[in-house]
């Protein structure tokens, strides 16, 4: 600036514009690649809370992380009554415990191991069969756990040979054979007319068939019966912290870099002069082990194993929290179960499950929709287009908005302002669920604001939809549609789980 | 005599890939194995590592019979092989990688790190960084660098020039040509023959599984046959 207020010579006109010369100092050389490429002062910082909160997260040491991520578990007891510490406490950490195991086999050494759950039921069974009233023998525990874990470890053996020869797929096939294998086995040995005569003993009734094993004994450690919820919480919180502890120090270890080497290149690992096969083994072991033992306190938690509780359905819970807490991570462990486990148990009370259906499409529609203010306008807009249609409609339509709204609580009679509520809802709730899925369709066709107009009232026959039909079967199928809505928001957020890393992919 | 192969024939089921190779490192030399595609470069690779197993010849290393050994057998006796593509553990850290190469080693000890270090100053610098998130050239030094941390006599490096840019090439070579000059035999397994039999010191031609020339660097550069066939000219 002051050089052109300076009364430089020829100030009238700007001098005509020199050919900068070949070797200027600041002229960008080509040609002259580095033979590396900065990539430290490159890195784009993550913004806004999530990145900050990460980069908190990934600054703590290793004990403060535990204890944040257990703390509030050790606390929840005190502000809980029995029956939510059962549903939302124990059986979480339970899955939890279970799911750790998984992270080893799955998550850590990469095998796709489809029979997991059936060592879960292996320590129940095995437990129910040492100390039960149905068996009639009453094993304490210090012997008895021990007993399951290492009869699993070697179950795992078996299991973990066939992953010598076969590879992915392959693999999930037969070790999913094996899970459909221990269901029909003990579904039926029973001692009944058709079963196997073992030798020596002759007809024996192992599992109580499909009855299942009843009257297994609480845990009993050298005469001390763990008997109340609380107990069996605060006896699974502190298996799970300490085989966290060791979790953590094993992925550190030559082992258990060996098995996310496995897990990344088996043939690379190999010329690293990994020893492969027995690393397979280790980690089928160490996960059936670990699945003997929460199997084994699930047993006892139920007082009974039944053979539907060990199939695929949990086999399908388990890897969900796998996967959704992060493959490979042990924090997202415990969240992926207090996810899978909670939302759906939280979904049970209509008034709760409201608040998520909203909160879920207010989420989704916030992070589906770039810039920050188009889902502002869908969201006034919509509200709005509700107000309107719900004053026409009490004008001209009176049965329309005469219905009431389900379960109630405060955003509930907010709602009975806005959402229409036909008095005589079931064949106009069908007509409108089925046009609402037409209209989600449509909206995958339209573009830009285009398709943010069409969302108004896609939104408004969503809640309509919602609130005439889907919150009335809230404990039945729509809690399952709601989970599974959850989990795909949070799989496109975090696409690689909630603590995953994101994958790098080798050119 | 470092590594010997004498009457090499190896198969993959009914196909006969190698067809009677025969080959020799000595301690402390450079030697390259030229080849076009599918001339069998790779099986020799495999065949001396241990990873496919010759039905008929020997593979001796450092004065031992070797072709009935496993493959982590032959690296806890010296041998260290970088893969064709660099096959680097992308997830894992930089110095991860590097401990993962001294598997045998407990994970390397300071010393071993330290000599790969001094070799690769960069590596120190990216040691937290993970492996995927390298450029091709820094993922080249750190599969290197993995490979030594075995504390090979022999280092196996397949296609080191396969998915670099020309001049990248170039440095790479005088990279592997350094990390001779500290003692390691190498034997390097190229296309390029230009580039590679400018650093080593002796060659061979390997066509449809057979040696069909060798010699020294030197002669094998000025041959005939050999410039039209890889050089163009």
């Amino acid at each position: 600036m002051s050089s052109l207020g300076g009364g430089q010579p020829g100030e009238g006109g700007l001098p005509a514009a020199a050919p900068e010369p070949v070797d200027a100092p600041d002229r960008v050389k080509v040609g002259v690649d580095e033979w590396v490429a900065e990539a430290e002062g490159r890195r784009a910082a993550r913004s806004g809370l999530t990145g900050a909160l990460v980069r908190v997260w990934e600054r703590l040491p290793a004990p403060a992380r535990l204890a944040i991520l257990i703390g509030p578990f050790a606390i929840f007891p005190f502000i809980t009554n029995e029956g939510n510490l059962y549903r939302y406490g124990l059986i979480t950490i339970i899955y939890a415990l279970l799911a750790l195991g998984l992270n080893v086999v799955v998550g850590f050494a990469g095998l796709l191991d489809l029979g997991y759950v059936a060592f879960f039921g292996v320590g129940a069974y095995l437990y129910g069969i040492m100390a039960s009233g149905h068996s009639g023998h009453h094993l304490q525990a210090e012997i008895a756990i021990p007993i399951v874990v290492i009869s699993t470890a070697l179950f795992g053996l078996l299991l973990g040979l066939t992953s010598w020869r076969l590879l992915g797929d392959y693999l999930a096939i037969v070790t999913l054979f094996f899970l459909q294998a221990f269901v029909i086995f003990v579904n039926n040995a029973n001692g009944g007319l058709n079963d196997f005569s073992y030798p020596f003993v002759g007809k024996v009734d192992l599992t109580g068939g499909s009855n299942g094993l009843d009257q297994i004994d609480p845990l009993n450690f050298f005469g001390y019966h763990i008997t109340t919820t609380k107990g069996y919480y605060f006896f699974t919180l502190i298996s799970i912290t300490l085989l966290m502890t060791m979790l953590y120090f094993v992925n550190g270890s030559r082992t258990g870099r060996a098995w996310r080497a496995l897990r990344e290149d088996p043939l690379a690992a190999e010329v690293m002069s990994v020893p492969v096969n027995r690393l397979k083994l280790l980690a089928f072991m160490f996960g059936a082990a670990t699945a003997g033992f929460s199997g084994t306190i699930y047993g006892a938690v139920q007082s009974g194993a039944f053979p539907g509780d060990y199939d695929v359905g949990l086999l399908i819970t388990i890897y969900a929290i796998v996967i959704l807490g992060g493959l490979g991570s042990i924090g997202g462990v415990v969240i992926g179960a207090l996810v899978v486990n909670g939302a759906p148990e939280l979904l049970r009370s209509s008034s709760n499950a409201r608040f998520l259906f909203y909160g879920v499409l207010l989420l989704a529609l916030f992070i589906a929709m770039r810039p920050w203010y188009k889902p502002v306008v869908v969201l006034l807009g919509t509200i709005a287009f509700g107000f309107a249609v719900h004053g026409i409609a009490s004008a001209v339509w009176s049965r329309g908005t005469a219905g009431h709204i389900e379960g109630g609580g405060q955003l509930g009679r907010a709602l009975e302002h806005w959402v229409l509520l036909p008095r005589n809802t079931s064949s106009i709730a069908g007509w409108a669920y089925f046009a609402l899925i037409v209209a989600a369709l449509v909206l995958t066709l339209l573009r830009g604001w285009w398709r943010a107009l069409a969302l108004i009232p896609t939104l408004y026959l969503a809640s309509f939809v919602w609130e005439n039909k889907l919150v009335e079967q809230v404990s039945g199928a729509t809690r399952l549609i709601l989970l599974g809505g959850l989990l795909v928001v949070i799989m496109n957020v975090r696409p690689s789980g909630i603590f995953g890393t994101s994958r790098v992919e080798i050119a | 005599m470092l590594l010997r192969l004498d009457n090499v024939d190896t198969y993959y089921g009914q196909i006969h890939i190698l067809q009677g190779v025969s080959l020799e490192v000595n301690e402390g030399e450079l030697v390259c194995l030229l080849g076009g595609n599918a001339s069998g470069k790779s099986t020799t690779l495999k065949t001396i590592i241990g990873m496919v197993r010759p039905r008929r010849g020997a593979v001796q290393f450092a004065g031992e019979e070797v072709s009935g050994r496993p493959t982590s057998y032959r690296i806890g006796k010296g041998m260290a092989i970088v893969p064709e593509n660099r096959r680097l553990f992308g997830p894992m850290s930089v110095k991860e990688n590097l401990e993962m190469g001294a598997y045998l080693h407990g994970g390397g000890t300071k010393e071993d790190f330290e000599r790969v270090y001094s070799l690769f100053p960069l590596l120190y610098e990216r040691r937290r960084q993970l492996a995927g998130t390298l450029s091709g050239g820094e993922q080249q030094m750190a599969a290197m660098g993995r490979a030594l941390m075995s504390r090979p006599k022999l280092l196996l490096m397949d296609e080191p020039s396969m998915g670099l840019a020309p001049i990248l090439v170039e440095r790479n070579f005088e990279i592997i040509k350094e990390v001779h000059e500290s003692g390691v035999a190498i034997l390097v397994v190229e296309q390029n023959a230009n580039v590679s039999l400018s650093i080593a010191d002796r060659g061979y031609v390997l066509q449809t599984g057979r040696i069909v020339l060798s010699g020294a660097a030197s002669s094998l550069i000025k041959d005939e046959d050999l410039r039209k066939a890889y050089l163009g000219r």
